[in-house]
């Protein structure tokens, strides 16, 4: 599937923007053997190794390919959705070169061996790397914790239980008592599923006039409020996987000021959607968190900004027409967002919401640091996963165009600005929009 | 038959000894039988009472658009009572009535209206048992488009369903006729034509909505017909029966009866679903009736006279006594009447913004 071979590449002329190291310049970018060898001005064609392909990228933006901290991919047991290769060419059209997969799979990622074969599944037909998560319980029923050592030992970089929440807060303590032994990463979806009742979007006036149940703010925050305190109790690494609103973020401030080992995402719908998105019962904005007003989407961004939010997922959910058209309650939540993740977050830093280097920072370095991955960097001697980013065209998203097996895209028709233009993999091109 | 205007508390004295239904027609009356005066009533005053395709819910309706439908209504109230009822405006189009969910008196004021208006009418109810929900949504819009109806009637239990219909349809009117808690427009506009025609006017109006607000679809379209038309709104509910942000609908919300019925010139009670009274939302049906039951004293704090409307089924001795529901300020029974003629407006209003109409 590689376009092309390892030669070596020297991407002259771009402006590089390295979030590791807050290093923003205008200069050329050699790859070559898989690896970054140098970033800097005037290393021109005369100084490349025989044989290199020399890429003219004046004008364009030269970053570290993104890593994605959760994504959905259907194998095993619902290839349908989608597959490690359908996954991954969506992910280079979108720039991200580290997909982690989640567990919620049939059957669940639980055991050594459903570790071991995604390993080699994706190994086989992905483009770009791939890096399960495994369940944190068994079966992600929320009762028994699995073998977190030796999964990890497998190739795990984390442990959730997808987009389920652990209720029993006597199971969640001892999972992140037992993982903090073999420092292992515990990611949690927060949501009270007692509060979340038959809720199908955020509790509000929108979703009252609409006539849909709502999903209050606190089944969240609940959740994550009793996280921080057995984690306080208990020590472990957590991360917040999917945080939507201003009160979650009180929580997450006093537990970072608390000094405790918390982490948190949001997911890229949530900086750039809001609940109004879903007008007439689109059902491909029904997310699991649901969206929340403008007022907590700003707070995220802020957050974002400040750093309090650590990075930016896309939440790839694919979900195919037979469970999405249907009426709103009855759809089934989920977006993609592999191939977007980027561009969409590009329309916040066009707006003036956020600026490229945290944005950046948030989608590759701060994952890479959280889960221990090479890349986030374009340090000289770290992996070449590198992108090629044009961020001035203006274009409009066909959900046709797009290569994930299903279309339940929120940015359906949305005009961007930006896209990217090569997505290099450990100095191979698996991408090249033309 | 009109009520006595005393009795309604909160007319206006202008209307008094003006009865809305009775019409001077403009033309020699002699040499017409009935009901070609009644059809010449009826002819179009405007050629767009409603200048949209759909009737998917009330919100978005202007007050010139409800005032016409409710002005077309009322003639066909005149129309239906008397011997020969029937008219010819749907004469050749085919009127399908699609119940996802059970429905009685609706689906028969539908079905009644059609025909009264010489529609083709075919009844298709899905109980829900037997079909799985949603799934087949799609697939009967594409099934029904291929039979060219004319016109579409939809329940369904999912709030958004019937629009989601509707998109996926051409060339056919399509009218909610419930869907979940979002709206339910033609029950809003028989309960504002009961109200006209018994107070003569709506705008000024105190109307009090009690009972399941969260779950109604007739709440909802209520909510926002009344708003359009001028008339104040309160409803009344425990505090689990509340949409969050109603008080952003328009209305004042009260939690008790005695505050919440004062001053009210009518009292618009709601069915609680049974499933609701077990202790889930309220602790049961014997303390919902102790506190929001409407019986005879809880009437005594409306304005003396007001009118007590319910959009049935009712669940007797749940959210209404029946000496009350029985009783002189009742107009329960009259708001089925309306609810056939303000269907018939309805399927009147759409059919002339049909193709090839």
């Amino acid at each position: 599937m590689m376009l092309s071979d390892r030669r070596p590449i020297l991407l002259a002329n771009a402006r590089i923007v390295d979030p590791s190291r807050d290093f923003d310049m205008v200069g050329d970018l050699l790859i070559a053997d898989g690896v970054i060898r140098e970033a800097k001005k005037g290393i021109g064609a005369a100084g490349v190794p025989e044989g290199t392909d020399v890429i003219d990228c004046r004008g364009k933006l030269i970053a570290p390919g993104l890593i994605d901290m959760r994504a959905f991919v259907g194998e095993p047991g619902a290839g349908y959705r989608e597959t490690f290769a359908s996954a991954s060419q969506a992910a280079a059209a979108g720039g991200v070169t580290t997909i982690v997969c989640q567990p919620n799979t049939s059957p669940v990622i639980d055991d050594p061996a459903t570790v071991d074969f995604v390993l080699r599944r994706a190994r086989d037909t992905a483009i770009v790397h791939v890096h399960p998560m495994a369940a944190l319980t068994k079966d992600l029923e929320g009762k028994e914790m699995t073998e977190i050592g030796l999964l990890k030992a497998a190739g795990a970089v984390a442990f959730t239980d997808g987009d389920k929440s652990v209720t029993n807060a006597q199971v969640m303590r001892r999972a992140l008592e037992y993982a903090g032994d073999f420092d292992a990463l515990i990611v949690h979806h927060t949501e009270d599923p007692d509060l979340i009742g038959d809720g199908v979007m955020n509790e509000g006036e929108f979703g009252a006039r609409l006539g849909l149940l709502g999903i209050p703010k606190a089944a969240e925050t609940i959740m994550l409020e009793r996280d921080i305190r057995l984690v306080a109790l208990s020590g472990g690494r957590y991360h917040a996987a999917s945080i939507t609103c201003g009160e979650s973020l009180e929580v997450l401030r006093r537990a970072k000021d608390a000094g405790l080992n918390v982490t948190a995402s949001c997911s890229i719908n949530h900086i750039t959607l809001n609940e109004t998105d879903i007008g007439p019962y689109r059902t491909f904005l029904k997310l699991s968190p649901p969206l929340r007003a403008e007022e907590d989407r700003k707070l995220l961004v802020n957050a974002l900004a400040s750093g309090l939010v650590d990075m930016v997922m896309s939440d790839h959910n694919p979900q195919d027409v037979e469970v999405k058209r249907l009426p709103f309650a009855e759809a089934a939540p989920g977006a993609i967002g592999l191939e977007t993740m980027l561009v969409a977050g590009l329309r916040l830093m066009h707006a003036g919401e956020i600026d490229l280097v945290t944005l950046l920072r948030a989608m590759s370095t701060r994952p890479a640091e959280l889960l221990n991955l090479p890349g986030g960097t374009l340090k000289s001697g770290a992996i070449a996963d590198v992108i090629v980013v044009d961020l001035e065209t203006p274009w409009v998203l066909d959900p046709g165009e797009l290569k994930s097996k299903c279309k339940n895209t929120p940015f359906d028709e949305a005009r961007m600005t930006g896209r990217v233009v090569r997505t290099i993999v450990a100095g191979r091109t698996v991408y090249e929009y033309v | 038959m009109l009520r006595d205007p005393s009795i309604c508390a909160g007319c206006r004295p202008l209307w008094i000894g003006k009865p809305r239904t009775v019409r001077e027609p403009a033309l020699p009356q002699a040499k017409l039988a009935p009901i070609e005066l009644a059809l010449m009533n009826i002819a179009p005053k405007s050629s767009f009472v409603l200048s949209r395709r759909h009737l998917l819910g009330i919100e978005g309706l202007s007050r010139e658009e409800i005032s016409s439908l409710l002005d077309l209504g009322e003639e066909f109230v005149e129309l239906n009572r008397q011997i020969e009822k029937k008219r010819t405006s749907l004469r050749g189009r085919t009127q399908v009535d699609l119940f996802f969910e059970v429905s009685t008196r609706t689906q028969a004021s539908f079905e009644l209206a059609g025909k009264r208006l010489g529609a083709d009418v075919m009844n298709m109810s899905t109980s829900s048992s037997s079909i799985r929900k949603g799934e087949t949504l799609i697939d009967t819009a594409i099934t029904l488009n291929a039979m060219h109806p004319d016109i579409l009637v939809v329940r369904h239990q999912s709030s958004g369903a019937v629009e989601l219909l509707a998109s996926k349809l051409d060339g056919c009117s399509v009218i909610n006729a419930g869907d979940g808690a979002h709206e339910h427009p033609t029950q809003a506009l028989l309960d504002a034509l009961t109200i006209r025609r018994n107070c003569g006017h709506i705008e000024g109006l105190l109307v009090v909505i009690c009972g399941d607000i969260l779950h109604s679809r007739v709440a909802r379209s209520n909510i926002f017909l009344l708003n359009t038309m001028g008339a104040r709104v309160r409803v009344v509910a425990p505090s689990t029966l509340l949409p969050p942000g109603i008080e952003r609908f328009g209305v004042e919300v009260a939690r008790d009866m005695r505050e919440g019925l004062n001053g009210a010139d009518i009292v618009m009670m709601l069915r609680l679903q049974r499933e609701r009274m077990n202790g889930s939302y309220v602790p049961s049906v014997g303390e919902y009736f102790h506190y929001y039951g409407l019986d005879e004293k809880k009437l005594s704090y409306a304005k003396p006279g007001a009118l007590v409307m319910h959009p049935g089924p009712m669940n007797r001795g749940v959210e209404i006594d029946s000496i009350v529901a029985d009783g002189a300020q009742s107009v329960i029974r009259e708001q089925v009447e309306m609810g056939v003629a303000v269907r018939m407006a309805v399927l009147e209003a759409l059919s002339r913004n049909l193709p090839n109409a």
